[in-house]
C-alpha cells in the first residue's frame, strides 16, 4: 500500500487543489493532535492552576516532577497506586496475550490445515464462534468462571481468558494455505517429522506474519479494559487504562489533573510508539486480520 | 481450498488445538451457554431462589422503557459516530491520495490514535470539555453557549460521541486511502481527458468504485460503537447524567454487575449476540463479495 509514490496528481495540472489537499490535511491532522497537545501541557503543569483556571496552549515548567510523582506515588486523591506499577501490569499483561494467541493460533491453524483428522471441521468453527463472543455480551458468567477458579487477582486470570483468537487463527491458516506442497513433500523425503516441518520450515516463513500480528495484537492486549476492570480489586494487579479511571473518578472533588494527564500520556506512549515505529507491519497487520 | 498433501498423525493435530480449544471452551462458549440459561431465570435479590421464566425476561426488556431508550440511544450513537468518523476520514484520505510530498508524514499524524485506548481517549475529550479547565468548554461559552456535561445530558451524548469518533477516524483513513489507491488511474485518466473535473470524476468514478470499501467500514464501524466504546463512556460520563449515555454495553454492565440483576443482564447480553452475530454474518458475506471483485 505504501509502496506507490507515482500516485496521483498527474492527471492535470490544479495547483489550487494541491494546496486546497495540503490545507485540509494539515488542519485534519492538527485536530486529531489538539488533544494530546493539550494533555501534555496539562502534565507539566503546577497542580494548584489546574483547579479553576484554563489549561493554557504552552506547556508549564513541572514536567519532571508530575511525571516522577505519578510514575513513583500515583495520585493520592485516587488511593496512590503508583503508575509505574500499573504500567508493569500492562506491560505482562499485552506481552502474555499478544504471544499466547499467536503461540496457540498457529498450533491450530497447523493442525487444522496439515492434518486429516475426525471432528476437524467441529474444531474449526468452535474456534469461529468466538469471533461472536466479545467479553461484552458474556461479562457476568465468564467473570464466574474465573471466580470458580480462584483467578481473581492474578496475572493468569487477566490473560489466559484472553488469549483465545478466531482472528489470529484465520490468518496463520490463509497463510499457510499459500505455502506450496513441494514444501513439505520435500521435507518428508528428507526425513523431517511433522514438528520439525513446522518449526524448520512453516515458522519462518510466517515471520512477517507474526511480526504484523503482534503489533495489533500487542495494541489490543495493552488497551484492555473492561476485562481488568472485572477480575482486579487488588491494586497491585491494576493495569494503567483502567487505573486511570480510579484517578478520573475521584469522588466528590475534581481528578488531579496534572497527575491524570501524565498518566494518560504513559498509557498511550507505548502502544502508539509501537504503530509509529512499525508503521509498515502495523498496516499490514490491520488489513490482514480484516479479511 | 483444502492441501493436497497431508500428514499423517492419530495424535498430534489434537494436542496442537488442545490450548485454544481449551479456552475456547471453558471462557467463550460455557459463559455464553451460561448466558442463554441464565436469561431464562429468575433469581431472587439475595440469590437465594431461582426459578425459570422462559422469556419473560425478554419481554420485559421490551416493555421497559429506560431499556427501550438505551437502544434508541445506541442506535443514534453509532449513527453519529459513524458519520463523524467516517465523514472526516473520507475526505482526508481523498486529499492524502492527491498530494504527493508529505503524504507519508499526514499518514502517521493521522493513524497514531488507533492505538489509543478508548479510555485514555474519553480522558483526554474529557479535559477539553472541563467546564472550569477545558479549552472547548471555554471557546463554547466565548461564542454563548455553557456547556456542562456534568448536568446536561446532551453535552454528554456528544462528548462521548466525539471522543470515540475520533479515536475511530485513524482507521477508516486507512481503508479509505487503500481503497482510492486502488482504483486504477487510468479510468480517472480517461475521464480527465474527456473533460470531467474533480468533482464530477468523485462521484462517477470514485465514490461508487469505493463502495466496497465504504460498505466495509461501516459494518466495521457501527460494530466498534455498539461493543469497543465501553470504556470511553465508563471512564468519563458512567452513562450519565441520568441515562444520557447509557448506551447498550454499558447497561448490561451496570445492570448485571452493580445493579445484580442476573436475569435481565443476561437476557441483554444475549440480545447483543444476536446483534454482534447479525453483524459478523453481513461481514462476512460481504468479504466474499470483495473477494470476486
Amino acid at each position: 500500500m505504501s509502496g506507490t509514490i507515482t500516485k496521483s496528481a498527474m492527471v492535470e495540472n490544479r495547483p489550487w487543489l494541491d494546496a486546497l489537499a495540503h490545507g485540509v490535511l494539515i488542519l485534519g491532522a492538527a485536530m486529531v493532535l489538539f488533544p494530546l497537545w493539550i494533555a501534555f501541557v496539562a502534565s507539566t503543569l503546577d497542580g494548584s492552576s489546574l483547579i479553576n483556571s484554563i489549561v493554557p496552549l504552552l506547556p508549564g515548567d513541572r514536567l519532571l516532577e508530575n511525571y516522577t510523582t505519578a510514575l513513583s506515588a500515583g495520585s493520592k486523591a485516587a488511593g496512590g497506586v503508583p503508575v509505574g506499577l500499573m504500567l508493569t501490569n500492562s506491560l505482562i499483561m499485552a506481552l502474555v496475550i499478544t504471544l499466547g494467541k499467536i503461540v496457540i493460533s498457529l498450533t491450530s491453524a497447523y493442525a487444522i490445515v496439515y492434518f486429516r483428522f475426525p471432528l476437524r471441521m467441529t474444531c474449526f468453527w468452535t474456534i469461529f464462534i468466538t469471533l461472536m463472543l466479545p467479553v461484552e455480551v458474556r461479562i457476568l458468567p465468564t467473570f464466574e468462571v474465573v471466580a470458580d477458579f480462584g483467578l481473581l487477582n492474578s496475572y493468569t486470570g487477566l490473560t489466559l481468558p484472553l488469549i483465545a483468537s478466531a482472528t489470529a487463527t484465520f490468518l496463520f491458516r490463509q497463510f499457510f494455505l499459500t505455502v506450496p506442497d513441494e514444501l513439505l513433500e520435500a521435507a518428508r523425503i528428507d526425513g523431517a517429522g511433522p514438528l520439525r516441518f513446522f518449526r524448520d520450515i512453516l515458522l519462518p516463513l510466517s515471520r512477517t506474519n507474526i511480526a504484523a500480528l503482534f503489533v495489533i495484537l500487542f495494541i489490543y492486549g495493552w488497551n484492555q479494559y473492561l476485562w481488568p476492570l472485572l477480575i482486579t480489586t487488588d491494586e497491585q494487579y491494576y493495569t494503567v487504562v483502567m487505573g486511570l479511571q480510579r484517578m478520573l473518578a475521584v469522588p466528590d472533588s475534581e481528578p488531579q489533573w496534572h497527575l491524570v494527564m501524565a498518566t494518560s500520556l504513559l498509557a498511550l506512549l507505548p502502544p502508539v510508539a509501537v504503530v509509529v515505529a512499525m508503521q509498515r507491519l502495523f498496516v499490514k497487520g490491520l488489513v490482514e486480520t480484516e479479511k | 481450498m483444502e492441501k493436497r498433501v497431508t500428514l499423517n498423525n492419530r495424535v498430534l493435530p489434537y494436542l496442537l488445538l488442545a490450548p485454544q480449544l481449551a479456552v475456547t471452551l471453558v471462557f467463550f462458549i460455557w459463559p455464553a451457554a451460561q448466558a442463554l440459561y441464565q436469561s431464562l431465570l429468575r433469581q431472587d435479590p439475595f440469590g437465594l431462589k431461582t426459578t425459570f421464566v422462559g422469556f419473560a425476561n425478554f419481554e420485559k426488556l421490551f416493555t421497559d422503557p429506560l431499556y427501550l431508550s438505551s437502544l434508541q440511544l445506541t442506535l443514534l450513537f453509532s449513527l453519529f459516530v459513524t458519520v463523524l468518523s467516517m465523514g472526516a476520514a473520507l475526505v482526508l484520505a481523498i486529499m492524502a491520495d492527491r498530494v504527493v510530498k508529505g503524504a507519508q508524514g499526514y499518514k502517521t499524524l493521522i493513524i497514531w490514535p488507533y492505538a489509543v485506548a478508548p479510555a485514555v481517549a474519553g480522558a483526554l475529550w474529557w479535559l477539553m470539555f472541563n467546564p472550569t479547565v477545558g479549552v472547548l468548554a471555554y471557546v463554547l461559552r466565548g461564542v454563548g453557549y455553557d456547556w456542562n456535561h456534568y448536568i446536561n445530558g446532551t453535552d454528554a451524548f456528544i462528548l462521548v460521541v466525539i471522543a470515540a469518533a475520533w479515536k475511530q477516524i485513524s482507521y477508516n483513513f486507512l481503508f479509505f486511502l487503500a481503497g482510492l489507491q486502488s482504483i486504477p488511474r487510468a479510468l480517472v485518466e480517461a475521464a480527465a481527458i474527456d473533460g470531467a473535473g474533480p468533482v464530477r470524476r468523485f462521484w462517477t468514478i470514485i465514490f461508487p468504485l469505493l463502495s466496497p470499501t465504504s460498505f466495509f467500514l461501516l459494518v466495521v464501524n457501527v460494530t466498534y460503537a455498539f461493543f469497543d466504546t465501553f470504556g470511553v463512556i465508563h471512564a468519563t460520563t458512567t452513562g450519565g447524567p441520568g441515562q444520557s449515555t447509557t448506551i447498550l454495553v454499558y447497561k448490561v454492565f451496570a445492570d448485571g454487575f452493580l445493579a445484580l440483576d442476573l436475569g435481565s443482564s443476561a437476557a441483554q447480553s444475549v440480545l447483543l449476540m444476536l446483534i454482534v452475530v447479525a453483524l459478523t454474518v453481513v461481514q462476512f458475506r460481504f468479504v466474499e463479495r470483495r473477494v470476486h471483485y
